[in-house]
């Protein structure tokens, strides 16, 4: 049993960096068959229960050894709706792989390559078309097209509900589309998994805010039986510090939703512009940041750095996306801190000043807090400067609601069993409720809510 | 897809649409804005709401053709459609009932005047309009703003029609001349806005003005729009667009106006030579 599991074949660093195409290029058959085989198949597989979803992982992959494809796909696609998106972004280092037996000894399963091999094994011989279940005389509506809206619905559906998704958006598929850049997850992959959903017969109407074009209490009105809110969290944080508001400093949103969604990196064939910079500095070290980070190289800049307040083992980004960045060139500035942004006479960003930090006891989230070094201020030059410190839910709905209560942060209240809100027949779930988190997450939390929706709906009938 | 059911042009460059959008028409209220996007390839460009009819289900645009994208909107004909409008979006503003207000209005800022001066009108408030252009070939909607105003100055730049000189100035004379305000709504390009604010501000005239930030989702997600007032950081699409004129930081606010302006020329030549090529536009 080869200790190491079988690489991930790439675009060359210095290629990629030059296009917008997907970076890893995905497992052969041969390539899936040989990790497959380093499986132990274990009886009471702790992989599984590092899940969100619980994906009979030993299961799918004993298929993939078999060459059963199709019978692997079958399997994962029984709990997890979103196999493509989630083999590509699924934080596995933390969840499934970290409990891998084989991490004992040496590199446990690749099980998200694995998952990624069998959905796109899927995609490239056609989805399956399901025929839309017969109606069973009830409307649900879903609010945001994101991973938590499309699950919901896709459920919902298959119970035989009518279900309309309103998303606010041009676009559907939430931070997937708007959000992770196409050289990480290509649209396409996101596409079909709404035409999937679409194929169920859900209803998708874009360019509708609810609690704006339209109110929850009109939704009940015009026949909706119960709603279900997947708004996500939208609401981009800043620093608070001097110089915030100067030409050339971006929230990670705009940044990518110019890059991502309007498609900016073909400006001007597409008409969105986006102000690179040749010095671009990304604070923050999550899976935003990375991407952030790494679209300003794509998008033109000479050099990209991450300014991160902490050390490396406390970036939430994904393991793979870190590696990526780094291969690609992006210079890390760790335990540093941004005080100010300093601009020129015009009012550009000309650079930023920084303190070094050092980590002191650990705070409530469990990581050693960072306190500044005193006296270790210094400027770094750059011409742009993109915020990705995180983001809050979009209070755009609950003030438009009532009835619903929020946490003083923003995010929903809900019954943590069925993700019902305050408010009767109103479900919610995802990154409305619990601040940025993870796809696989928010999947789950829309299954859960399904589930608790067809339970209350039936529940009012009897 | 939202269908143009009427073009007019009101200048060489401003161009009206009324919209088929009977949900939009349904909950718009005075001060809140739409934003459209022109095909796949377009930007997603706020434009204030400046009429609608519930009953007919339409709202009205009025947009001046500054750049790329506004000028390609601009060759959309009546019965075309809009591939995007999404809205209202933005607060409604807060009108008064009753009392005497000016409405100063310069170049396009006259559409989103517009609906304010008519919704305060109906409700008995006494309403004095100034309206301004650079010249009178540029004035728009002064039919529909008599139709709604108790007074109505018009403002030249040059001198070609009325006053000449600014809405500001003209607004200074009427105020020196003895006239009492109990509010102002100014609206138009900045540097105008800001120049009525510095007219009211010795008099402790509360002065509303509307920003126009540049904007991308106009739901609060990217704080491309953020303003500052009072010394606070705002997203003007979901905090304004209607803000304290006193408070609002005009200098940072036209600066981060010109954020793509490199970009737009960039823009406009390629259009320029798209079309002398006969394009496909
Ligand atoms: C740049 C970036 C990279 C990320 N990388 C990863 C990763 O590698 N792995 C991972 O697991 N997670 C990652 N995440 C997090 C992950 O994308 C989110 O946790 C997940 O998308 C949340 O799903 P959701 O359905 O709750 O919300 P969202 O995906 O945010 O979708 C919400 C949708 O609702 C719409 N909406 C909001 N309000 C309204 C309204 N009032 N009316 C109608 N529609 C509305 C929004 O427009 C949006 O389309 C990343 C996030 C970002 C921003
Ligand atoms: S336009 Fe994006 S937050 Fe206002």
């Amino acid at each position: 049993m080869p200790l190491a599991r079988t690489a991930m074949p790439a675009q060359d660093p210095k290629e990629r960096t030059k296009n917008f195409d997907e970076v890893a290029l995905g497992y052969s058959e041969e390539m899936a068959v040989r990790e497959a085989g380093r499986c132990l198949g274990c009886k009471k597989p702790p992989c599984v229960e590092g899940c969100p979803v619980f994906v009979r992982i030993p299961e799918f992959i004993q298929r993939i050894r078999e060459r059963d494809f199709a019978g692997a796909i079958r399997i994962i696609k029984s709990t997890n709706s979103l196999p493509a998106i989630c083999g590509r972004v699924c934080p596995q280092e933390e969840q499934c792989e970290k409990l891998c037996v084989l991490g004992k000894k040496g590199e446990p399963v690749a099980v998200g390559r694995l998952e990624r091999f069998a959905a796109d094994w899927e995609l490239a011989a056609g989805v399956e078309r399901p025929s839309p279940p017969r109606w069973n005389g009830k409307k649900v509506a879903v609010v945001g097209s994101g991973p938590a809206g499309l699950t919901a619905a896709g459920d919902l559906a298959k119970l035989g509900y009518k279900v309309t998704i309103f998303e606010a958006l041009h676009a559907p598929g939430g931070v997937c589309v708007y959000g992770i850049p196409e050289f990480r997850l290509p649209k396409r992959i996101v596409h079909a998994e709404v035409e999937y959903v679409k194929a169920l017969g859900v209803e998708l109407v874009t360019d509708i805010i609810v609690g704006r074009s339209v109110t929850i209490d009109e939704l009940f009105e015009s026949g909706y039986s119960a709603v279900f809110l997947g708004t996500g969290a939208g609401l981009p944080k800043f620093m608070g510090i001097p110089g915030e508001n100067l030409n050339g400093v971006y929230s990670a949103n705009e940044w990518l939703t110019r890059t991502n969604l309007m498609k900016a990196y073909r400006f001007p064939e597409y008409h969105t512009p986006i102000k690179v910079g040749r010095k671009v500095a990304v604070v923050g070290g999550g899976n935003v940041a990375m991407d952030a980070v790494r679209c300003a190289l794509r998008l033109g800049a000479e050099e990209a750095h991450i300014v991160y307040r902490r050390s490396e083992k406390e970036m939430p980004a994904r393991l793979e996306e870190l590696e990526n960045a780094k291969q690609e060139g992006v210079i890390f500035h760790l335990l540093t801190n941004p005080v100010r942004v300093l601009g020129d006479e015009k009012g550009w960003v000309r650079a930023i000043e920084c303190v070094k930090m050092e980590l002191g006891e650990p705070d409530a989230s469990g990581r050693r807090r960072p306190v500044e070094v005193k006296g270790s201020e210094f400027t770094m030059d750059v011409e742009t400067v993109v915020m990705a410190l995180g983001t809050t839910p979009n209070p755009v709905l609950s003030r438009s609601t009532p009835g619903l209560t929020v946490h003083d942060w923003g995010g929903l209240v809900i019954d943590e069993r069925t993700g019902a809100t305050t408010r009767e027949g109103v479900y919610a779930g995802g990154d409305a409720v619990t601040g940025s988190a993870t796809v696989i997450l928010a999947m789950g939390a829309g299954k859960k809510a399904a589930a608790a929706i067809h339970e209350y709906i039936r529940g009012k009938e009897s | 897809m939202y269908k143009i059911v009427e073009k007019a042009v009101l200048t060489p460059v401003t161009k009206k649409f009324v919209v088929l959008a009977p949900m939009i028409a349904k909950k718009a209220e005075p001060g809140q804005f739409v934003i459209v996007r022109n095909g796949e390839k377009g930007e997603r460009i706020p434009l204030t709401i400046a009429d609608f009819d519930r009953a007919k289900g339409t709202i009205t645009i009025v947009f001046q053709e500054v750049g790329r994208s506004t000028a390609d909107l601009g060759l959309l004909r009546e019965g075309d459609s809009i591939l995007d409008v999404v809205g209202p979006l933005g607060l409604p503003a807060e009108l008064p009932a009753s009392g005497r207000v000016a409405c100063v209005a310069g170049g396009v800022g006259v559409a989103p005047t517009y609906p304010k001066a008519k919704a305060m009108h109906e409700r008995g408030v006494k309403v004095i309009s100034i309206v301004g252009a650079r010249s009178s070939d540029l004035l728009i909607m002064e039919k529909e703003m008599g139709a709604v105003s108790d007074e109505l100055h018009i403002c030249t730049d040059d001198g070609s029609r009325g006053f000449h000189g600014f809405v500001s100035e003209k607004l200074r004379e009427l105020l020196q001349g003895g006239a009492r305000f109990d509010e102002v709504i100014a609206i138009g390009p900045l540097p105008m806005m800001s120049a009525t604010v510095e007219v009211t501000r010795p008099l402790g005239i509360r002065t509303w003005v509307s920003l126009n930030p540049i904007m991308v989702d106009g739901t609060g997600m990217c704080g491309a729009c953020r303003v500052t007032v009072g010394g606070k950081t705002k997203f003007c699409c979901v905090d304004g667009p209607m803000f304290d004129g006193h408070q609002v930081d005009f200098k940072e606010a036209m600066r981060r106006s010109q954020m793509y302006l490199e970009q737009e020329r960039l823009a406009a030549q390629v259009r320029h030579e798209g079309c002398a090529a006969g394009g496909d536009r």
